[in-house]
């Protein structure tokens, strides 16, 4: 049984990580999502440099080790003139990365919906544009939900990587208990109940929301 | 039906595969390291168990230049800490080869201890009283003192220019952290897995100046000669062989080996050897 002493005597530092590594995930979440939805755009766009834009992006991307996507920034950047700090970092390298699959998620979706129906909007009228937004995509979302909230709990788990690039996280601080107290494995116990607290309920919440997609066909 | 039941067999297989992996890697892991079973008596034979397993095992740091530096090219993990391991396991042992080295930082070298991973942690470790609650330690082998190594150029030239807004670099579970917390509280502190790593971050310019012991700052400053250690130490840290605790023989033996150096001036020139200068007053 872990002892609950080195949770509650380290509480302060504790939420502090918690309260870093939940606006990182909401920050990295959001962006993700809407980077990813632009990429995925451009990946079946008509228009080839956009295309060619957004294959690359993906393949470069999702086949680098987060690692080393944060590890860009931090270390990289800086011979550029361009110094962030970890936080920044951490969660601008977890957007990027995320995007990346969060893009293919899409597309799948997206390419899921039966053609006849995108060439019948185009044929009634609709523009590209309002083809996606009324037709296409509010199809797709139902689909893209499960692969999608898959990859949000990977964020979340992800923003762990803040931890290794001073971002004070909960990771980060995790370290920090585990070295004052020299109790690594409950301070650690402690450190994955808090990511559970962030990862059961967006799993909750991502059912919550296909069944409520699922009943309203 | 036939399609089912092969798939079934595969997926089964599989995981009788990947547990049989995992358990043969863990067990050399486990018993070939120093893992004794019973609690009570593991720290009164261990020293007879280094003896008849044939080899100490001690946890060395890779990434600090003159204390423990593993080459990436050769492979050879090399330093003070590196050759004052091997002189002791040819106290314990009679043959300084008979020695496993395995890789620690400040954040993991207790723990590995702990779990008999390692025999000892000869890893540029400072003697505390908060320590000394967790681990035995020898006689002190090695003085060093916490300084600041800066960027030449660098408005700072020694504690006091750290004040608040200042980025101060260090790593994870070291002595070099609390000590810089107590000394500049108003400083931002960052902390990394490992001296190369806060190095790294130093050189990219994610901080002003990186705090832990002189000697391993001198290590850093020789391979990088645009940054310079600056100011007097500020604090004192001594070094120490950590034990875990309650091996009473082997602290013993280890005392008696690192006596024997330096009655037999093998200490005074290993300390030349990497520190390139005659140890003062030991």
């Amino acid at each position: 049984m872990p002892d609950i002493s080195i949770f509650t005597d380290n509480f302060e530092i504790y939420m502090k990580g918690f309260g870093n590594t939940i606006w990182a995930s909401v920050i990295a979440l959001l962006g993700s999502f809407a980077l990813g939805t632009i990429i995925a755009v451009f990946r079946i766009s008509s228009v080839k440099p956009l295309r060619w834009i957004g294959t690359a992006y993906v393949e470069f991307v999702r086949n680098i080790p987060l690692l080393l996507v944060v590890f860009m920034f931090y270390y990289g950047l800086p011979s550029l003139g361009v110094t962030l700090n970890g936080f920044i970092c951490g969660t601008v390298g977890l957007m990027v990365y995320t995007a990346s699959f969060v893009a293919e998620a899409i597309r799948a979706g997206i390419m899921s919906i039966p053609t006849g129906q995108t060439e019948a909007a185009r044929a009634s009228g609709l523009t590209y544009m309002q083809t996606m937004r009324h037709v296409v995509l509010p199809q797709a979302i139902k689909i893209v939900i499960p692969p999608l909230s898959n990859q949000f709990i990977n964020l979340v788990k992800n923003s762990s990587i803040l931890g290794v690039f001073a971002g004070f996280d909960l990771m980060y601080y995790g370290d920090q208990v585990a070295s004052k107290t020299y109790a690594t494995f409950d301070t650690y116990i402690f450190v994955a109940a808090l990511y559970l607290v962030l990862t059961i309920p967006l799993s909750f919440a991502a059912l919550q929301l296909e069944r409520k997609l699922a009943k309203n066909g | 039906m036939k399609k089912r039941s092969w798939m079934t067999i595969g997926i089964a297989l599989t995981f009788l595969a990947t547990a049989l992996l995992t358990g043969c890697g863990s067990k050399e892991g486990g018993d070939g390291n120093g893992a004794n079973g019973d609690s009570t008596s593991e720290a009164a034979s261990a020293l007879e168990s280094i003896k008849s397993r044939g080899k100490l095992v001690v946890g060395v740091k890779y990434d600090t230049k003159l204390f423990g530096l593993k080459d990436p090219a050769s492979g050879n993990v090399e330093g003070f800490d590196v050759d004052i391991a091997k002189a002791l396991a040819k106290e314990i042992l009679g043959d300084e080869t008979k020695i496993e080295l395995k890789e620690v930082t400040s954040k993991t070298r207790i723990p590995m201890l702990n779990n008999n991973d390692i025999d000892m942690i000869v890893a540029t470790m400072t003697i505390t009283e908060e320590r000394k609650k967790e681990v035995d330690f020898s006689d002190v082998y090695f003085k060093a003192g916490q300084s600041l190594l800066v960027k030449k150029g660098s408005p700072i030239k020694s504690i006091d220019d750290i004040k608040k807004g200042t980025k101060v670099l260090s790593v994870k579970g070291s002595t070099s952290v609390d000590n810089i917390k107590a000394k500049a509280p108003d400083a931002t502190i960052l902390e990394f897995d490992n001296y190369q790593d806060a190095f790294s971050a130093l050189k990219a310019g994610q901080g002003d100046t990186l705090t832990t012991d002189n000697a391993i700052l001198y290590g850093m400053a020789v391979q990088d000669p645009n940054f310079e250690v600056v100011g007097e130490p500020f604090t004192d840290e001594p070094y120490g062989i950590a034990i875990k605790k309650g091996a009473a023989d082997l602290l013993n033996s280890v005392n008696a080996g690192l006596k024997k150096l330096h009655d037999s001036g093998e200490y005074d020139k290993i300390y030349e050897k990497w520190i390139g200068q005659a140890p003062s007053g030991e």
